[in-house]
Order: structure tokens, then C-alpha cells, then sequence
């Protein structure tokens, strides 16, 4: 099946009157890392949400290369602060498997596996809600990744995470995209775009100023902004 | 105070010498009761799950008139209940009237509200939690309300805790439509109506204390069963 390319036209999600972002138009392909950079406010998690379709588009289009049910079941996403369901880890780890009517008894045994990939094996009948911020965003990742996605799109995924934790996610995030995994996600941690990204995409103030590859974006930055913010300035 | 001491050792001796009249309008009790709790619930809490995850357009009418619901007057429920069933009411070729079952019927439709709308605002917090995370899972409608459900039993259990609160003090409904016939349709709450009618306050007073006993014990019960207090694994 195949999701890319990944169009957006004129695409602008707006609130009571406000515009939070867009118009954009943006063009990804189907294969490595896609990091959206920008100071807070710039509108990274409106653009993941409008793309991921949790955000309702005011107008323009977004469209993927097949329909959009079957995008939206190929896709997961890993929000920034992590929402754990009232449930035991192993619980977490199985409700998306069953939910896609995987027997409980697979969907179990694939949850231990993820839950020793991202090194909370030994926690699964503890309650979710009693795991560590860096242990949430872990599991949380682990189930994103559980159904095995073909896109994963992930908001600031470690803006509340230690070093060590930080590592951690992303090396499990390394490893998905290195089989195959589309990874689109936000950061305002440069040094964690820098690791990442295939392409970035620098956003201000809702719009898109550049959108090139990772390499070029930090070394010959084009626009006055994404030089200034890379520099460290403030920028509005 | 003479009553109340008379009242209470009634009550000790109805309880010892298990009275089979006790027995019987105590069975009876539970049965109407937890009849209602079930169906009542079973009705309720789909729809509070349906009220916290669906958007339409009288959503919030529909709340605010469950709400107002809670305060239902049981008598008007009664007399509701009362015409339909009646021999020259829409049901009243069904025979129901004066027995058990137009009792649970008066009785879940006085905790329907009830129940509906405390397990509503529960729901409604935790679909707030869970809203962008179900979305993203794309799981349908009635998975997000399955979800809710059983993510938020324990909150929900104290829903149908009120609901039976509501359902084992009431009188004035089941009087009416259940009509307090004797080894028919009395019920502990009716009973003490006609024992305080007729001027019996000890015996009244006893099947009052007994009645406050049933209510406690089954909260408890429930409590215990689920075990709401123990250490969460959720």
C-alpha cells in the first residue's frame, strides 16, 4: 500500500476567526524522518494534527496517495504529554491490537515484546498512570508502535524527558525508521532534529518558511528566520 | 425516646426470630430494587457513555433535561406509571398494575436521570483525557463509549450506588402503581408507611432501622466485591 506522496494545498486550520496555521503547501515522500521545527507557538502541533487528521482543516486539501481510511488506519501518533489509559502497562500495550480485533492472546504476546524493547518488561501489571513521565512517554511509543504503523507521527516526544529517557525513545525511533517506518514529528530540540531528520521543516507563526534537507537546512540556512533561530535568537 | 428504643429492639427481635413476614417483604425489596438498578443501568450508562462521545445537535438539551429529570417527583412518576397500566391505559391489557414488576418499571424511570447524569460528568472528564488519543487510534464509536465504560467502572459504580439509594427509600411510586397488598407487592418502605399509619411507631421504626441496615450492607457489599478502596492496577 502506498501512503506518499503525502500533498498538502493550501491547507489552513483556523478558530473562531483566527488562522492557527496555514495556507500551507507542502509535499513529503514516502521514506526517513520529517522534523518540523519553529519556537513554541509556531503551530508544530497543529500541523501534526492537521495532517494525522485530529485537526479539522478549514480549507485547502490534504491528500495521500491512497484513500483516507486506510492512511488513517497506517498511522499513530505519540502525543507530548502522554495519555495513558486507567489500565494495567500490558493493558495499554494489547487495547490498540484489540481494537483492530487481534486475539488477546497475540496481542499479549506482541505487548511483551514491546514492552522489552522500550524496557518496561517488568512492569506490566503495574497501573499505568504510576509509571514515571519518562516510562508514560515510553509506553506511550511503544504503543503507537505496536500496531506496526507505516507513519508515526510524534509531537515534542521527549520535551519532558531526561537525557537517558530521551536516548532511549530515540533509539527505539531510529530503529523503526531504519525498517521502514515514516517518522514525522515536532521538536523545538535542535540537537534532536539534527539527530533525526531526513527533511526539515521550519514553520513560524503558522507558515511554512522552509522545508529542505536536514543537511542543507543547517548549513546554509535560506531565510532570515530559520538563520536567527538557529543562531539561538529569538524569534517572532 | 421510648419509641425509638421500642423501635430498635423490634427491629433485634424481627431480625432474630427471622419473621417470616420480614423475610418475605425484605426479599421482596431487594428484588424490586435490584431489578430496577439492573435495568435502570443497563439503560443509563449507554447512554451517558453515547451523551459524552457523540456530538449532535440537542446533545446539550438532552443533558440539561436528564438533569432536570433527576429531580423527577416520584408521586407524578407514579401516577404516570398508574395510567398507563391502568385497566383503560395503553398497557393495561398487560395486567401489570398492582404488581412487582409496575414497581421496577416506576422505579427505573426515577434512576434513569439519576444514574445517567452522574455517570455522565465522569464520563465526560474522561473522554476529555481520552479524546485525542481515541481519535488517533481511529476506533470507532462504540469502541470510545466500550472504552469509557470500563475505564471509568469504579466512578460508575457509585452512579448506580445513588441509583439504588434512590430506588430502596422510595415510597411514593410503588405505593401507587404496587398498591401495598399484602405477600403481593408490600415492600419494606410501603410497610413502614402503613405501620406508622396505623399508629404502630415500634414497628415501623424497626423495619426502618432494618431498611437502613439492607441499604448500608448492600453498598458495602458492592463496595467490597469490587474493591473500590483496594490498590488500583486498574
Amino acid at each position: 500500500m502506498t501512503l506518499f506522496p503525502l500533498k498538502l494545498q493550501a491547507a489552513l486550520s483556523a478558530r473562531r476567526g483566527k488562522v492557527l496555521v496555514g495556507p500551507i503547501d507542502l509535499e513529503l515522500e514516502g521514506v526517513g524522518a520529517t522534523v518540523v521545527i519553529g519556537p513554541n507557538g509556531s503551530g508544530k502541533t497543529t500541523l501534526l494534527r492537521m495532517i494525522h487528521g485530529a485537526a479539522r482543516l478549514t480549507s485547502g486539501e490534504i491528500s495521500w496517495a491512497c484513500d483516507e481510511a486506510r492512511a488513517r488506519r497506517a498511522q499513530a501518533f505519540v502525543f507530548q504529554r502522554p495519555v495513558m489509559l486507567r489500565r494495567t502497562v500490558l493493558d495499554n500495550l494489547t487495547y490498540p491490537l484489540q481494537m483492530r480485533g487481534t486475539a488477546r492472546r497475540h496481542a499479549a504476546e506482541q505487548a511483551e515484546i514491546w514492552a522489552k524493547r522500550v524496557g518496561l518488561e517488568t512492569m506490566l501489571d503495574r497501573a499505568a498512570h504510576n509509571l514515571s513521565g519518562g516510562e508514560q512517554q515510553k509506553l506511550a511509543l511503544a504503543r503507537a508502535m505496536i500496531t506496526a504503523p507505516s507513519v508515526l507521527f510524534l509531537d515534542e516526544p521527549t520535551a519532558a524527558l531526561d537525557g537517558r529517557a530521551t536516548r532511549e525513545v530515540e533509539e527505539v525511533l531510529l530503529e523503526a525508521r531504519a525498517a521502514g517506518t515514516r517518522l514525522i514529528l515536532s521538536t523545538h530540540d535542535l540537537g534532536q532534529a539534527r539527530r533525526l531528520a531526513d527533511d526539515v521543516v521550519f514553520l513560524l507563526q503558522g507558515r511554512v518558511l522552509e522545508h529542505t534537507q536536514a543537511r542543507e537546512f543547517f548549513n546554509v540556512p535560506q531565510t532570515a528566520q530559520a538563520q536567527a533561530f538557529l543562531r539561538g535568537d529569538i524569534v517572532e | 425516646m421510648g419509641d425509638l428504643w421500642e423501635g430498635l429492639s423490634e427491629a433485634f427481635r424481627l431480625l432474630v426470630t427471622l419473621d417470616t413476614d420480614l423475610v418475605e417483604i425484605t426479599l421482596r425489596s431487594l428484588q424490586v430494587t435490584l431489578s430496577a438498578l439492573v435495568i435502570g443501568s443497563a439503560i443509563a450508562l449507554p447512554l451517558a457513555a453515547f451523551l459524552a462521545v457523540r456530538r449532535f445537535r440537542w446533545r446539550r438539551a438532552v443533558i440539561a433535561v436528564l438533569n432536570a429529570l433527576m429531580g423527577l417527583p416520584p408521586v407524578v412518576v407514579g401516577l404516570l406509571v398508574y395510567v398507563l397500566l391502568s385497566r383503560s391505559g395503553p398497557f393495561g391489557v398487560l395486567g401489570l398494575l398492582f404488581t412487582p414488576t409496575a414497581m421496577i418499571i416506576a422505579q427505573v424511570i426515577i434512576i434513569v436521570p439519576l444514574i445517567a447524569s452522574i455517570a455522565h460528568q465522569s464520563l465526560r472528564d474522561l473522554w476529555s483525557e481520552y479524546h485525542d488519543l481515541l481519535i488517533s487510534m481511529n476506533v470507532s464509536q462504540a469502541q470510545k463509549m466500550r472504552t469509557l465504560l470500563w475505564d471509568a467502572r469504579r466512578a460508575l459504580l457509585t452512579a448506580a450506588l445513588a441509583g439504588f439509594g434512590r430506588a430502596i427509600g422510595e415510597v411514593g411510586a410503588i405505593m401507587i402503581v404496587g398498591g401495598n397488598i399484602d405477600n403481593a407487592t408490600r415492600v419494606l418502605t410501603t410497610a413502614i408507611a402503613l405501620e406508622t399509619g396505623r399508629g404502630d411507631f415500634a414497628l415501623a421504626l424497626g423495619l426502618g432501622i432494618i431498611l437502613i441496615g439492607l441499604a448500608i450492607t448492600v453498598n458495602l457489599a458492592i463496595h467490597w466485591l469490587s474493591r473500590t478502596e483496594a490498590e488500583g492496577r486498574w
